[in-house]
């Protein structure tokens, strides 16, 4: 076995441990062992993806003297290597872009804490992506639940603990229906190694045997999920959650944990429920329904907002549905769709938050239009990191969105039922309102008023400046140079099955 | 220049007030701004036309014709008065019942659900059902052979399937992190208390015990017992039922009994914020350290070197029993913890 095999052991674990050391740490040396680790996992993330994409296979890791049904297990395959090196890379640009407002917003004595959280949301992250067993996913998911709740917290304000008591309530029922789909899994299949159960279960929808069983858990693991993700009718504690925390969490929130249970949704799907069964029982109409009204009542809400944080917060429910209708689509071009616009999604989500933090920073910290008029000229960077993200959620060529896009569209175009006519129509409503609310905020900040706020002295900040580079330079990539990431999405989708 | 009345309506300054992200509210006032403006003007001019007294006693008897034609025009304003706030009054209360009897029904859907469900599953404790292969079977046969360990569940969750014991770990802690960020009241830098700190500190001399001699003596007792059988469980984890967790629990419970007899003064001569930090931190480094070895070795098919010693004595079962105790640290530490952080925010 090539050595590159035991990197996702070694960050995982690494993550772990640094989270328990950075406790007893003072806030610099704790914030320095979070960036080195991210930065670590980044460039093993990257080794990974590249040792998968040469050999064209994936691997499975033992973890312990024990083979798999007997002991824990991960995998990397390609898709894995691309969601891991992705998350870690905005992770530690979220953290570059964001530790500037940390010291601001988070109680001096109690900063080492945020970074053990960041620690353990990473190893949870790097677990949930390479987890080869349901079991272990569930306990990661815990571990991924509660840091997330404290990363809302931290900030030790009225509005914060409301968010993180509204996440913690409805993610934990999310975590509850999970556990209970997984247990009653258990029960049909006795396996929890994700091939095992997909044997089994191919086994007893071959034969019709249980069902009704079964298509209670597949309902039941797919809402768990769809509320932990904030899909539409699940999304009431997104906006507070994403609007009152620290720019750092909210980036991490938004693009990261969210994401790591869709990715989660999409191998159950594909590794354990097997996508034929999966499809069969139609729960991908709900999420396509679901899905496609996500994308229009996110939209209308956050039309409704004054608030640029709140209004950035309700776009992600719109960017959620997109998703989802594209899992709805129940096909393989939707699956890579819907992929690819995770991706894209978080690129372009946690620069935004960031940016307007950056925004706000000018603006007298508030987060209002009225006050924000103005601050791209007071604050370059984030202005045109800011317009750069509205331009690509909005679906600009040349920026990432309009690559989701038009995967989404020829998604559609290749689905055959009303899926296709419904799916292209709201496509084309959710755009236009997508670029009401971006454009007039673009607008907004370019429009030359509130000189009081002008600070000569004003300097956006090292950290700053270079997530924000990073972030501009990933959204162009990601829309310039799309082909060769559709291609590795379809490889590991492809050895997903 | 200055705009037409309907300006403000129109369809344009609607779209600006939008792109602006100005609210109705805004507009409103400007509006009435504007109109002020306008009515102060008109006030100055009629000023300087002066009302003869004739003219205002026929406007006053106008007045009161208008106040008798306006008499059921009032019913009518009462009407629409109680219309506008009939949502307030009533909506909301009917609102309320029916949002309650729509969560009751989804309730019951669910749990009707799930119990329908549970009665397709295949029958408890049937030879033949398909929860009884060959993972379940190795484990009960193998299991002895291989972690060396008595008390089979031990081996399953530390050495079968160490990495979900390994995050189950972490979440305990991250638990104990985030209760921390929550309810901790912090020292200054050069270590003394905040004022914060001090109010809680004398808030919480109220629950101070005041020389309870009944609880002391019954404390001197109970205490010693509770924590060795704590440590008992602790040990005789991989041969018995028990292990890290309850055993740590029990010796928390212990712990939290001795502050309560005799007072922090005296707890904190064993557990302080430094002890603490050690405790709660060297255990889990180990278990982190110790596991990570064997996940290492075990995946590149290397020999451990870890002895299993002979299955039944107390030094057997290779990293079982370190792990417990680690793992018993760590817990009885983090109960004690919770006491002190709900009691008076941290040691």
């Amino acid at each position: 076995m090539d050595f590159v095999c035991n990197l996702p052991f070694f960050c995982i674990v690494l993550a772990l441990a640094s989270g328990v050391v950075s406790s007893v740490l003072k806030p610099k040396a704790a914030k320095a062992v979070s960036i080195i680790l991210v930065s670590l996992s980044c460039i093993c993330s990257l080794l990974v993806l590249l040792y998968t994409i040469r050999t064209g296979t994936s691997f499975t890791y033992m973890m312990g003297h024990f083979p798999a049904p007997f002991g824990n297990e991960i995998r990397a395959g390609v898709l894995e290597g691309v969601m891991a090196s992705f998350f870690s890379v905005i992770m530690l640009l979220a953290l570059l872009g964001g530790e500037k407002y940390l010291k601001v917003d988070i109680e001096e004595p109690k900063q080492n804490l945020y970074f053990v959280l960041i620690n353990l949301l990473l190893s949870s992250l790097l677990a949930l992506v390479y987890t080869n067993d349901l079991f272990t996913a569930y306990v990661f998911v815990e571990i991924n639940t509660i840091s997330a709740g404290g990363l809302i917290m931290i900030r030790s304000n009225g509005h914060s603990m409301l968010a993180a008591t509204k996440y913690m309530i409805m993610s934990l029922l999310g975590s509850g229906l999970l556990l209970i789909g997984i247990t009653l899994q258990y029960d049909l299949t006795g396996h929890l190694l994700m091939s095992n159960i997909q044997e089994s279960i191919a086994v007893l929808a071959a034969n019709g045997e249980y069902t009704v069983p079964l298509t209670v858990i597949i309902g039941l693991i797919s809402v768990g999920i769809a509320i932990k993700s904030a899909l539409f009718p699940f999304h009431a504690w997104l906006a507070d959650a994403y609007g009152y925390s620290t720019a750092s969490s909210a980036a991490i929130l938004s693009s990261l944990v969210s994401k790591a249970y869709i990715f989660l949704l999409i191998k159950i799907m594909y590794r354990v429920i097997g996508t034929t069964v999966f499809w069969d029982s139609k729960i991908t109409n709900v999420f396509f329904v679901l899905g496609v009204a996500g994308m229009l009542f996110g939209s209308i809400s956050a039309i409704k907002e004054h608030d640029m944080r709140r209004m950035i917060a309700f776009s992600s429910v719109a960017q959620i549905g997109y998703i989802y209708m594209g899992l709805g689509f129940g096909t393989e071009l939707g699956m890579v769709a819907a992929v690819f616009h995770i991706l894209s999604h978080a690129a372009t989500k946690s620069m935004l938050f960031v940016a307007c933090r950056g925004l706000s920073e000018v603006s007298g910290n508030k987060k209002d239009f009225s006050d924000l008029k103005g601050s791209g000229f007071r604050n370059k960077i984030a202005g045109v990191a800011f317009s750069v993200g509205a331009f690509s959620m909005v679906g600009v060529p040349l920026f990432a969105g309009f690559i989701s896009k038009l995967y989404l569209t020829s998604a559609a175009l290749e689905t055959v039922s009303i899926k296709m006519v419904v799916a292209v129509i709201i496509l084309a409503v959710s755009t236009i309102l997508n670029a009401l609310y971006f454009v007039r905020a673009v607008i907004s900040i370019y429009t030359p008023r509130n000189e009081h706020y002008r600070d000569a002295s004003f300097r956006p900040g090292v950290t700053f400046s270079i997530g924000m580079v990073c972030f501009i330079a990933i959204n162009f990539i990601l829309g310039l140079a799309s082909h060769p990431l559709i291609v590795a999405i379809e490889q590991g989708l492809r050895m997903f099955s | 220049m200055k705009p037409r009345s309907d300006y403000e309506q129109s369809a344009w300054r609607r779209l600006v007030r939008f792109v602006d992200g100005e609210s109705l509210a805004d507009a409103e006032r400007r509006a009435e701004e504007m109109r002020e403006n306008d009515a102060q003007s008109q006030q100055a001019a009629d000023t300087e036309a002066e009302l003869s007294f004739e003219q205002q006693e026929k406007e006053d008897r106008e007045d009161r014709k208008r106040r008798l034609e306006t008499e059921h025009e009032k019913e009518a304003m009462a009407l629409l008065e109680k219309y506008r706030n009939w949502p307030k009054e009533h909506g909301v209360k009917i609102f309320g019942r029916l949002y309650a009897i729509m969560a009751v029904l989804l309730c019951l859907i669910i749990i009707v659900t799930l119990l329908v469900t549970v009665s397709y599953l295949p029958e408890f404790g049937q030879p033949d059902n398909p929860n009884n292969n060959e993972v379940v079977r190795k484990y009960n046969e193998m299991g002895l052979e291989e972690t060396g360990a008595t008390n089979i569940v031990a081996g399953m969750i530390l050495d079968y399937r160490a990495f979900d014991t390994l995050g189950e770990s972490h979440v305990l802690f991250v638990a104990a992190v985030c209760v921390m960020i929550l309810l901790r009241l912090e020292l200054t830098k050069d270590g003394k208390p905040t004022d914060k700190k001090r109010a809680a500190e004398e808030n919480d001399r109220l629950y101070e015990p005041k020389n309870d001699k009944i609880l002391q003596l019954s404390a001197k007792i109970l205490v010693p017992i509770i924590i060795m059988y704590g440590i008992y469980v602790i040990l005789n984890g991989h041969l018995s039922p028990g292990g890290g967790f309850s055993g740590g629990a029990i010796i928390g419970a212990g712990l939290i009994l001795y502050v309560n007899a005799f007072g922090f003064k005296e707890a904190t001569k064993i557990l302080n914020r430094k002890n603490y930090a050690v405790i709660s931190v060297v255990p889990l480094l180990f278990y982190a350290l110790a596991k990570g070895y064997s996940f290492f070795t075990g995946a590149n098919h290397l020999e451990s070197g870890i002895p299993k010693g002979t299955p039944g004595h107390i030094l057997s079962s290779g990293l079982i029993l370190p792990l417990n105790i680690c793992v018993g640290l760590v817990v009885a530490c983090t109960m004690y913890h919770f006491y002190t952080l709900f009691r008076k925010g941290g040691m």
